[in-house]
Formats: C-alpha cells, structure tokens, sequence
C-alpha cells in the first residue's frame, strides 16, 4: 500500500439552508488503494465527495493532495489535480459518439476544425491501455448502462485523473455487469490508481475494497480495513441510532385487510428487475412499515400501489378491488391517500395558494361545487378549519404554499391527505427534511388515524421512525421484501440492518400468509 | 405588508418600467431617423386620442386583441403553448362567414349563429394538436405552427369554393347580408358591437378560470402537471380541453371581427391577431381580468404608430421594437428579481422584529 495520497482534513459544510451536511470530517484514501466511503442516505457521502470535486466549498477544513494543501474551487480545478468523478447519472452526450464525448472540451483540433480520427484515435489507444474496451465510433444513446459507465471512467482518465470518484456505480447495474466493473477496477488499482468507492452495498464492498470510511449523521465514525471487520459490525456502525424519538401507543387492533399486494413484478425502461414478486398485505388499524435503504424498490412499488404507474404481473386489491385498469381518481376514491416522498414535485403546486393545494383531492366532489361552479364560502371554511386542525403556519389560506416552510408545507400535504377519510394511507418519507415539531405532530395523527381503524403503509429510510411508529415490519432489499417481523418492538436495529443491507434474508412466511387468506 | 403583496406590487412596477423602457428607446429611435421628431412623438402618443374616429380605431383593434389575447390565457395558464389562435381566429372568421352567406336568419339570430359556428370551428382546430400531444406526445408548439398554415389554406379553399363573388375583383366571398353584420354602436367610428361580446367573453373566461372546478383543474395542471396527476385530475382531459377552449375563444373573436368590421370576407393572408394574443396574455399575466388593458394598451400602440407613420416620416415598424423590449423584459423572470428580493427579506425580518419586540 503506497502513501497518502489524498487527507481532507476537519471538513465542515453547512448548507444555505442550515443542514450541517458534514462536521469535522476526516478522511484519508492511499495511493493505489480502493478505498470505500460507506453511510446511509444523508450520512453526507455525497456532499463530502462534492467538494473534493469541486461543486460544493467546504466552510472549514483543508484538503490535501500528496501532503500538499490545495484548495478545489471547481470541477476544473479537481481535474487538474488528478481527481475524476464518475456520477451516478451520466454526464454524456447521447446523440454524439464515444469518441466525441470523450474529448468533449479537450478536442484535439486541425486547421481550426475538430480531428475526428484523432479522437477515435485517443480514444482507442485510452481504451487498450486500461483494457476497458469501447467502440469509438458508437453513439451513446445506443449503448447498455454498463458500456455508458466505461466511457465515464475512461472520460475522467482521460483527463488524468489519479484518484476516481465512483458514485454508486453499481446501482444501475446488472449483476453481470457489476462483475466486469470489479474487474476492471482492479485493473485500475494494478496501474496505480486509486479509487473512492461510494456504495452502500456491503457485500461489493467486502469484494473489492481495501479500507472503508463510515460516515453517520454527517460525522466520521471510524476507518476499518476492509478484512479486519465483518460486515454485522460495518452495518452496525452505519445504521446505529442516534436520536431516539419514544412514541406512546396502544398496541394495535388490527381488522379487515384493506390493501393486498401480491407477487407484484416489475421491469423499468433500462430492463432492470425493480421489484420481485413483492407480497404483503396491511390491515384496518394498523402501522405496517417498510424499512430500506432507498432505491430498493420502494418508490416503484409506491407509485404502483398509488396508480401513478401500471403494473403488468401480480395484483394490487384496496378494498377487494383489484385497481390495475383503474385511474388515479378512482384508486383515491377507494380510500387511498398518498403522501408521497417528493414533497415539491407531487405533493403540492407550489405557486398555488394553500387553498387550492388542499382542494385538488376533492374540488370535484358534490359539497364543494355545484355543476361545476366551485362553492368558494364552503371551501375557505374548510380551508381554515384545516389549517387550524393541522396547526399550519401561515397569514391566510390565500398564501402561496412556496412562502411557508417545509415543515408547514409538509402539514398542508398531510391535511389534505389525512382529512380525506381514507382507509388507507400510504405515507412514503412522511417526515423527511421537516422540523422536530412537525415530525411529532404528523406522528400523533398517524397514530390517531391507526386507532380510528385506518390502515397506513409507512416507508421510511429512517430506522428511528419505523421502528417506533410501526406495528408490523417489513424490509426490502433489492426489490423482495427479506424480512418480515409481527411486532416491531422485538427487533433490534443490528438485525434489521443486517437486513437491509441484504446481509440475511428470510424465508418467506409473510408471502405463504397472503395466499392463505 | 405580506410577502404576496408585495409581488402582485412588484408585477406591477415591472410591467411598467418594461413599458417605460420600450417607450424611451422608441423615442431613440425616432429621435434618430426622423427629420420631424416632435411631430413623430406627438403624433405617435396623443394621435389615438385626438379625434373621437381615431380613439374609435383604438377601441376597434382592442376587439379582437382581447379575443385572441383571452384564448391565449387559457391556453398558456394550463402550461400548453399553443400557437394555433392564429389559425383558429382565421377559420373562425371564414367559417361565420358561411353562415353569414349562405343562410338566411332573422337579424338576432344570424350573427349569434354565425358567431357560434365560428367558435365550434375555431374549437375543432385547437381539438387537434391537443389531441396529438395527448396521444403522441406531439409538441404542441410545433402541431399548432405547422397547423396554422393548413388552416389559412383549407380555410381559404372552403371560402373560394363555397361562397367566393367572382364578380368581386379581388380574392373575397359575397357581401355579408344586413342580418349578418354586427351593427355599429357609435356614430362617427366603426365601433361595433362585438365589443359587447368581447366583455362578455372577459367575465365568462375569468369565471371558468377561478369559478369552475374545470379552471381550477386547468391552472394546477399548468401550475404543476405532476401534483395534477397525483391528486387524480385527468390532465390528459385538461390538456386537450384547454386547447379547445383556446381555439373557440380565438375562433369566436375571428368571427366577430369579420362580422363586426368587414363587408365580405376578405383575408386571403393569416391576420396575426391570434400572434398578437401571445403579446396581450404577456402583459396579462395570464389572467383574463387585465386583458381588455393589455389589449387596449397594445391596440393604442398600433393605431399612434399607424398616424405616426401617415402624418410623419417614421415607418410604424417602430413598435415591433417597443413589443419586442416589453416582451423580452417582462419574459425576463430575473429582470428587477435581486431588488424584489431584497424587499421581501427587509420585509421577513421587519415582521420577525415586530414579533420578538
């Protein structure tokens, strides 16, 4: 194992907003290592990466680069210093050519226009170099997802980059895929580059990493070499619990199954398998929650459930009603509400006013117009007896919803989803970014809504909040539901992160109980 | 103050300094290439206002512009940038005019059932790149350009082979009936009584804009097609109707216009009204209750260029730059942004003080 090479040092960011993304963060990677940077979402991976690249400034900190204090203050700067970043969403033209998109901004040039041979040139001497081999002369929308990420790699590499940053790289690809990745990483490794590896998938890190850093809550929690830990104590280290919010309830009385999943498939547009015959079902008066590192499924399975896409294999039952050809309307008149886990883009239009954000479930319905005329008195009564109910601060029920703050925005989204009388309610990330207060108070009326004998699905990537708020639990990891546990308050968090993070699964009992009733 | 306020404020003032700048240039302009700069000015800003036969000019443009700038609120507010008032305002005009030739009706109801017949053309023809978005995800933009030109020449194919004079002298359809036409309601000006139709059109498409569950679901969809679609409003539905609806208003106004102001139908080109109406939703913002200002704002414009160019040696094609600054500053979401920032700020804080005072 070579030298330092890289030391970000006592990193600190705190965003505009006031987020403190990273707190005294320190973080060492050696030359001709692969070295992985491990957390949950949030933990602050990505914002460290970011300013080791150069989209974001840290607020305290130094970083070095071979013992020598530099300061990166754009991509430009990082590229010169030998650092390369491969994004998660590739950053590539799709109409040009590999060729092309590799010498995008350093195109060799002749008389003054650009030398296409000698791009496919470089390109090709590049490719056999590192043995990632590429078909210069393709286009990019052509291509599979694993063949887009090579030309990443050989992009930055290109650019002379020592240190690579890797972004999930796996997340968008097959297993096969996965494997020659692996492998050429270690051909890269062997040439003397190193790699950051950011990941939160424990066995690829076990695989090929030499070192992993933990990141929770923003702050470091230790350097292991990769052989020295076992992978129950990475998750424990990742997953531990900080804030513990104790929530009073009854235990659960739970009656008549009010939505019914069943052996649910289904394939995205790249062709990946995003859920597996996923079975679950969740009863009147109970608080069934889904843990999960996100990107496992769950938005998918959300937007199935919630009408927002169609599902070709399995069933979906509200109600005893199968809701396959129904639209979104029609599901949400069989009880259903949403709250979906991207607040500004589904949950609200945010230069509408208050008013207008609650009414969009229900303008339709006979008490709030009359032939189509809106009755205006009878929805601002309504309108202010929300906003009291749901304690939203704002001057008046005409205010845009963009004035307030996300907490308030987030309760008129509740208001209007909990003052539906739904049977069911899907609450996904129902407290995601929103302040203490808000976070209890959405908190007590789910509970109350569960003891009123409503059914509430809740997904979280918070362990804190499923734990606590859940009666039953459910985990998904990579599309299948691997565990499922009757009462939540026998589970400890180790084991449901060993779970999560797809270390165990069980045997399906959940699955065979469905069919059974 | 709250912070709403002081954005409507601020709308307001941005509007106006836009004008304020377009006019300043203007008289640059002129200042420049005229050999008789105060006759020009003079001419250009009072001229609309010096004789009752020119303020009824005025008043005679601001007819259609409000129809063609109310189909293009409806349209823009569901986030749909439709171009087709330009053709459906046309095939609106030949299509009442049909009716005007071709039945024969007692005087109510002749322009009434011409006018309506107008409308349902002009309805159909924005019905189609709606349609095409929704199925084929078509841009709309795109469908609706192309489409104008298939409606200025099936229009103009359907006038000639229908209802054209041969004896006219000019490419034209028979002289509309007394019954047809739209009667002149000021003595002295061609002000006629479209004008009547045209403020009923304001009220209607106001109240179905912020009155009806259809509006409301329209504006949302426009607002955010995603929250839309979420929320269970069939914006597939919203989509095509407000395109309909865009196309009805612009044919209608293409009805009026002809009825109101012309003997026999004689566009053989595309108007350019329904083009105007983009101008008009603009300075609008959209919202159909100041479109009869925006209208009448640019109508004056025209008509002061128009005397201008008569009585002086400046080309009216001096306001196509004043339009252009007007559009581009009030377009320009950034323009005046830091300093209404900042207001609003000041203003945060000045309430957070009173609070903890």
């Amino acid at each position: 194992m070579g030298n330092e090479i890289l030391l970000m040092k006592n990193i600190t960011k705190v965003y505009p907003n006031g987020i403190v993304a990273n707190k005294d963060v320190n973080f060492s990677v050696n030359e001709g290592e692969i070295h992985a940077l491990m957390g949950e979402n949030g933990a602050g991976k990505s914002t460290l990466m970011k300013m080791l690249f150069g989209l974001e400034t840290p607020e305290e900190g130094e970083i070095f680069i071979n013992g020598k204090a530099i300061k990166i203050d754009s991509p430009t700067t990082a590229i010169k210093n030998g650092i390369g970043m491969v994004h998660q969403h590739f950053m590539l033209v799709p109409s040009l050519t590999i060729a092309e998109n590799m010498v995008l901004g350093i195109e060799p040039r002749k008389n003054g226009f650009i030398d296409f041979k000698k791009a496919v040139a470089i390109t090709e001497e590049i490719s056999k170099k590192y043995n990632l081999i590429v078909d210069p002369e393709a286009k990019i929308e052509d291509l599979p997802v694993g063949m887009k990420q090579k030309v990443e790699i050989l992009k930055a590499l290109l650019r002379g980059a020592e240190i690579l940053i890797l972004d999930e790289p796996t997340a968008v690809l097959t297993p096969q895929e996965t494997k020659e990745l692996f492998e050429e990483l270690v051909t890269l490794k062997e040439k003397g580059h190193t790699i950051i590896f950011i990941s939160h998938k424990l066995k690829e890190i076990k695989e090929i990493c030499d070192r992993i850093t933990i990141l929770r809550g923003g702050r470091s929690v230790g350097v292991h070499h990769v052989k020295d830990v076992t992978q129950e104590e990475i998750s424990r280290l990742m997953v531990g619990r900080d804030v513990v919010l104790k929530i009073d309830k009854t235990p659960a009385k739970p009656k008549e199954i009010v939505l019914k999943v069943k052996e649910v498939n289904h394939i995205d547009v790249m062709g990946k398998n995003i859920l597996n015959k996923i079975s679950f079902f969740v009863r009147e008066g109970e608080i069934v929650g889904i843990a999960g590192v996100e990107g496992n499924g769950q938005r998918e399975l959300i937007e199935l459930i919630t009408g927002l896409d169609q599902y070709d294999e399995g069933s979906i039952v509200i109600c005893d009603k199968e809701i396959r050809d129904l639209t979104i309307k029609q599901i949400r008149d069989l009880g259903i509400s949403h709250i979906s886990e991207d607040r500004m883009t589904y949950g609200v239009a945010e230069f509408a006013s208050i008013e207008e954000n609650i009414i969009s479930d229900r303008f339709d319905n006979k008490d709030l117009n009359n032939k189509g005329l809106l009755k205006i008195r009878k929805i601002q009564s309504l309108v202010k007896q929300l906003i009291d109910d749901y304690k939203v601060k704002c001057d008046n029920g005409q205010q845009p919803v963009k004035m307030l703050s996300g907490g308030n925005i987030q309760k008129v989204v509740v208001a209007r989803e909990f003052s539906s009388s739904p049977k069911i309610i899907i609450a996904n990330q129902p407290t995601r970014g929103i302040d203490v207060g808000a976070i209890e108070f959405i908190y007590e009326k789910l509970i109350q809504l569960r003891d009123e004998g409503v059914g509430v699905l809740l997904i979280s990537s918070d362990l804190n909040e499923v734990m606590e708020l859940s009666d039953r639990l459910l985990v998904m990891y990579g599309g299948e539901v691997v565990a499922s546990f009757e009462d939540s308050t026998k589970v400890t968090e180790e084991e449901l992160g060993m779970y999560m993070l797809g270390i165990k699964k069980q045997v399906f009992e959940e699955k065979r109980r469905v069919e059974n009733e | 103050m709250s912070n709403k306020k002081i954005e409507t404020q601020f709308e307001i003032i941005r509007t106006f300094v836009a004008i304020l700048m377009a006019m300043t240039l203007a008289l640059l302009i002129i200042l420049l290439v005229s050999k008789q700069p105060v006759d020009a000015l003079t001419s250009f800003l009072t001229g609309p206002f010096s004789s009752i036969r020119r303020f009824g000019n005025v008043i005679e443009m601001t007819i259609p512009f409000v129809f063609s700038g109310l189909a293009v609120c409806v349209m823009f507010q569901a986030k749909q940038f439709n171009m087709i008032g330009e053709g459906a305002f046309y095939v609106g005009g030949v299509a009442a005019s049909f009716i005007a030739v071709k039945f024969l009706l007692p005087a109510g109801i002749h322009p009434f059932a011409a006018i309506l017949f107008g409308g349902v053309v002009g309805g159909l023809v924005g019905l189609l790149p709606g349609f095409l978005k929704v199925k084929w995800n078509a841009n709309e933009l795109v469908s609706s350009l192309m489409l104008n030109y298939v409606c200025l020449y099936l229009g103009l194919y359907m006038m000639k082979s229908t209802i054209r004079d041969p004896n006219a002298g000019m490419i034209g359809s028979y002289v509309f009936p007394e019954t047809a036409m739209l009667k002149k309601i000021l003595a002295g000006t061609r002000i006629h009584s479209g004008l009547f139709i045209a403020i009923l059109f304001i009220a209607l498409t106001y109240l179905f804009m912020y009155r009806t569950k259809w509006g409301y679901a329209l504006r949302m969809t426009g607002l955010n097609e995603s929250f839309a679609k979420y929320s269970g409003i069939n914006t597939k539905r919203v989509i095509i109707y407000s395109q309909v609806i865009g196309g009805l208003i612009a044919g209608i106004g293409g009805a009026t216009e002809i009825l109101g102001m012309y003997q026999r139908f004689q566009w053989s080109a595309l108007p350019g009204y329904g083009f105007d109406g983009i101008i008009i939703a603009i300075l609008a913002r959209n919202n159909p209750i100041f479109v009869p200002i925006a209208a009448f704002f640019l109508a004056y414009l025209r008509v002061g260029a128009d005397i201008m160019a008569r009585m002086t040696d400046v080309p009216s094609e001096v306001i196509s730059a004043i339009q252009a600054i007007i559009i581009v500053l009030i377009a320009a979401k950034r323009f005046l942004a830091k300093w209404q920032h900042k207001r609003i700020i000041k203003n945060s804080q000045e309430k957070l003080a009173v609070k903890e005072g």
